[in-house]
């Protein structure tokens, strides 16, 4: 029964993932890629992997899609319709072939690395969910790397505003009726959701969650609040913003840097200090995660466009 | 006798869905396939919930289904009307 279940779930990956890449149009592509990335975070659900399906759900799924979503719209404003895509892209699909094909000759060829034995390690940790101990203790430098790559992608999208544009509110100008849907939406919804995501941060330390995962959840409310009109969309300029923007990697530096000083090394966190250490970066994380994508999917300040 | 319910719910619940995705092919325009999208299938989701919560062990497992359940129904209900209010406001789009 469970066989079926899996076997079925890979058919549809596979088919949802050759519609996102075979279909005509942009709009469409990206709507199959949202589906395809729910039943990938399934399929990490059905391999006991939790942290992976939300974060899958939650970044893979939810926030890329609404990125290409955001792009699509930008880009049929702009009318460099996305139609000219071409129905065949040989290059693209023998590159994209070539990766497939060495994924799966290493799949065989390689010797099956043995799974580090966490056993002793992870009660030194301080946290009782492995991935976060991975994430934010033993492998400190990768998730400390990926923060700052998240910053980096955001001053990215900020350097395609025009200089006219630079003090205007970001993102789009959204309408919402005051007494509209979603208005009431966007009242309802932040109470529940801030709950959730600071539950699924704190959660993050002994069972499935983390600060990817409960940023996301954040940053989604925060848009919601400001498409509904409740929340005013910030501006660049604004100090308070830019140091949320900030906080998660400069804590993450800071205690890194106070390993070093305390003489365990750089990222490295003393038994004692872990737990308190992990919670404050992941708090500081969160902050940073949730300020950055929200402000991603703004987009760069734009006086000029109109939202429906 | 709690799984029979479950297994009654959530086939009646399946019953909705499919239902619901006929309708989202098989209808004419946007607003009809809106009705056939939102009614039906926010009751089929409600039907294996309801199926689901004969397996729950304690009253947080019930309480997280039903928050799930009314979470969907109210971004059914909003998402629905502002689709339709845009698909008003460009009628020529399919």
């Amino acid at each position: 029964m469970s066989a079926a279940l899996d076997l079925a779930l890979c058919a549809l990956i596979l088919g949802v993932g050759l519609a996102s890449m075979a279909g005509r149009g942009v709009f469409r592509a990206a709507i199959f890629f949202i589906t395809y990335g729910l039943l990938v975070a399934i399929g990490w659900a059905r391999l006991g992997a939790y942290d992976v399906a939300l974060a899958e759900a939650a970044i893979g799924s939810g926030l890329t899609g609404v990125l290409l979503l955001a792009a699509h719209g930008r880009l049929r404003r702009l009318r460099a319709a996305a139609e000219s895509l071409s129905r065949f892209n040989l290059p693209a699909a023998i590159a994209g072939g070539g990766v497939a094909l060495s994924f799966g000759w290493a799949w065989f060829a390689l010797p099956v690395p043995r799974a580090p034995d966490l056993t002793y390690a992870l009660p030194q940790a301080g946290v009782g969910n492995p991935v976060t101990a991975v994430l934010l203790n033993f492998r400190a430098w990768d998730t400390l790397v990926e923060s700052i790559v998240l910053l980096a992608a955001l001053i990215g999208v900020w350097m395609m505003a025009r200089d006219a544009d630079w003090d205007a509110p970001l993102g789009l100008r959204y309408h919402a009726r005051p007494s509209g849907v979603l208005a009431s939406f966007g009242r309802i919804l932040p109470p529940v959701g801030l709950i959730f995501g600071v539950y699924l941060v704190w959660a993050g330390a002994e069972s499935t969650g983390g600060a990817f995962q409960g940023g996301t959840v954040l940053a989604a409310v925060g848009l919601v609040a400001m498409m509904a009109g409740i929340m005013r969309p910030p501006r660049v300029a604004q100090g308070a913003w830019r140091a949320a923007l900030v906080l998660g990697p400069v804590v993450f530096l800071g205690s890194g840097l106070a390993g070093a000083a305390l003489g365990a090394g750089f990222l490295t966190l003393p038994e004692a200090l872990a737990k308190p250490a992990i919670l404050t970066i992941e708090a500081a994380l969160t902050v940073s995660i949730a300020v950055t994508l929200a402000l991603l999917v703004l987009g760069p300040p734009d006086e000029g466009g109109q939202q429906a | 006798m709690a799984d029979l319910a479950t297994y009654i719910l959530t086939a009646s619940g399946l019953v909705f869905f499919i239902a619901g995705t006929v309708g989202l092919i098989r209808f004419p325009d946007t607003f009809s396939r809106l009705h056939a999208l939102t009614k039906a299938d926010n009751l089929g989701l409600g039907l294996i919930a309801g199926g689901v919560a004969f397996q729950t062990e304690t009253w947080a497992q019930l309480a997280m289904l039903t928050l799930i359940w009314v979470l969907a129904l109210l971004a059914a209900g909003t998402v629905a009307q502002l689709v339709a209010r845009a698909a008003l406001s460009t009628p020529e789009q399919k």
